[in-house]
């Protein structure tokens, strides 16, 4: 009988879209799916994780995780793989959770496989499905038999449905903290206002902006847009570099990778080092003056056309529609 | 790294990149790494900054690359029984190849362009012991204690560590010298250490494709994308924004 331990990223207990991707992905794969939840307000987002398929939900809900950078929950980490018995783990390739499975695989002796966009069983086995070399090629990797199983899924891989299971069992897990933990202290949490808009990398909807919008004021068009669609904003590597736009929104090859539903790119040429960061995306639409932008190449749908002409009647024409 | 604008040629026997047919260059994300390190010197005389590098022969040329901003040496790890290596293996490497340096900062890209894993930094510093600061944007270093700035989704956190740390670094964090002509030449004479896996007491048989606790079952081609529709605006706005709007109520994104 397999179990699957499934690592929750949540906001003081409130359980976060890609967690929930991930639980519905486990449901298909383990005999018994397992999660576990650490930092502030754990508890309160334990039970009703039931309803997604956990039968147990391990929590520890010490604010040194807040307080101190990854090396409390890796402590944490190893409490509730050792609890649960299980050998194999689910978690969000998400940077800060990545930190923490990958120093729990050096303690574990655990292979470790990152942005899984797909994920089958063969035997005890774990087959996940990435892209590699920027979206260029499908690789199907696992961990070798014999070492635990730890696989990071990429957001929006999967669609989060409920199973209509009873409230999990919640279990307090008893983790030693010591100075050895202690060692990155977080100081302050700095957040810049970006609205209502959803965090880029768990967006279903991206609308990006680059070189073509001319200056810093043309990102406000992108952010009606993406309000519009109820999306993020993402920007090209041109566009973070003149600082028209915070780095953390960069997409491409030295940004970060997005797979969204819908990605739209506006004054954007669409450079393979952009394209490393989005062409997985499901749909991709360009909107840019230039009829000859590569970009062109990789959109489902393209409009050859001046951005800033249109833009305005799009937001106009998507909220019309909505209505 | 391999080019990310070069083709990439992948073997098709064991599925590891064919380094032979690709152009070796230095991984962008590092080059934020390098300047970091050499703002970090010129602030505080008597710094020391070496390369580490682990890779094939040809890598040698990438490790110039790295000498010629300016750096005081290098250490190139080389053994036959490395390709094929996972993130875990290498970091592991990395480690024993610093096992014997006095170190105060060990500073890297938070990614490469061709794996991206991400997993690099935190399991290096998982096998040094030592606590890890990643995707920094900014850093300060006063008596021993590094003050980072960690990039977050919406803004960033102010973490601090006492050194030795290990710390990785995104784009943000500063603007990248070009090498000076100067600085070419000089690092054409400093010197490399070449280590293998015997040198670092690394067994070859838990390192390299065979080793690696991840393998690759196959890999393929991005299946190829039906080519798009395109609407040519009239210069009015309207024509494009209407029938992009009516294909993604097709679509059922409104």
């Amino acid at each position: 009988m397999s179990t699957i331990l499934v690592l929750i990223d949540h906001e003081t207990g409130a359980t976060k879209k890609i967690s929930k991707q991930i639980l519905t992905a486990a449901r298909g794969l383990g005999d018994e799916i397992h999660a576990a939840m650490f930092g502030p307000g754990a508890s309160n987002g334990a039970e009703v994780l039931g309803a997604f398929g956990a039968s147990t939900v391990y929590v520890w809900n010490d604010e040194v995780v807040t307080a101190y950078a990854t090396e409390p929950q890796v402590r944490a980490l190893e409490a509730a793989l050792d609890a649960s018995g299980a050998d194999m783990l689910l978690f969000p390739s998400d940077p800060f959770v990545t930190d923490v499975a990958a120093r729990t695989a050096v303690r574990r002796g655990a292979g470790v496989i990152t942005d899984a966009v797909d994920l089958t069983v063969d035997g005890d086995v774990l087959v996940a499905t990435k892209a590699i070399f920027g979206g260029d090629m499908i690789s199907r990797c696992a961990v070798r038999p014999g070492h635990p199983q730890f696989i990071g899924i990429k957001a929006n891989a999967f669609t989060a449905e409920e199973a209509g299971g009873q409230p999990a069992k919640v279990v307090e897990l008893d983790v030693e903290v010591d100075d050895a933990v202690r060692r990155a202290e977080v100081v302050e949490v700095v957040e810049q206002s970006s609205g209502d808009r959803p965090e880029m990398t768990e967006a279903s909807v991206i609308a990006a902006g680059g070189r073509g919008l001319g200056d810093a004021e043309g990102f406000r068009l992108i952010e009606q847009l993406a309000d519009a669609l109820g999306g993020a904003v993402g920007a090209s590597r041109a566009a973070t570099d003149a600082g028209w736009y915070p780095h953390q929104h960069q997409i491409g090859q030295t940004g970060k990778t997005v797979a969204p539903q819908l990605y739209i790119g506006a004054g954007i040429s669409g450079a393979i080092q952009h394209r490393a960061g989005m062409q997985t995306s499901q749909l991709i639409v360009a909107v840019n003056k230039d009829a000859d932008a590569p970009i062109f190449s990789i959109a489902d749908f393209g409009v050859v056309g001046d951005l800033h002409k249109v833009i305005p009647p799009l937001i106009e024409e998507i909220n019309k529609r909505k209505g | 790294v391999p080019d990310t604008a070069a083709d990439k040629h992948v073997d098709p026997d064991d599925h590891t990149v064919d380094r032979d047919r690709s152009d070796p260059v230095l991984n962008a994300n590092d080059e934020w790494a390098i300047e970091e390190a050499l703002r970090i010197s010129e602030r505080t005389p008597g710094t020391e900054i070496i390369a580490l590098c682990m890779g094939p022969e040809q890598a040698q040329t990438t490790v110039r690359k790295a000498l010629s901003y300016g750096l005081d040496g290098a250490i190139q790890v080389t053994d036959a029984a490395l390709s094929g290596s996972d993130a875990a293996a290498t970091a592991r490497v990395l480690a024993a190849a610093l096992s014997d340096e006095q170190f105060d900062l060990v500073i890297m890209g938070n990614q490469s362009s061709d794996a991206r894993t991400m997993l690099v930094p935190a399991m290096l510093a998982e096998y040094l012991g030592v606590p890890a600061l990643t995707y920094v944007k900014h850093l300060e270093i006063e008596g021993g204690v590094f003050t980072a700035h960690r990039e977050t989704a919406t803004g960033h956190a102010v973490v601090r560590a006492r050194g030795p740390v290990v710390v990785s670094v995104v784009e943000a964090i500063n603007e990248p010298r070009y090498p000076t002509f100067k600085g070419i030449m000089a690092a054409k004479k400093k010197p490399v250490a070449q280590r293998d896996l015997a040198a670092l007491g690394v067994p070859p048989d838990e390192v390299g494709l065979d080793g690696s606790r991840t393998h690759v079952l196959d890999v393929s081609p991005r299946p190829p994308k039906e080519a798009g529709r395109t609407v040519v605006d009239d210069g009015s706005g309207q024509v494009g924004a209407e029938a992009l709007a009516d294909w993604l109520v097709e679509q059922k994104i409104i």
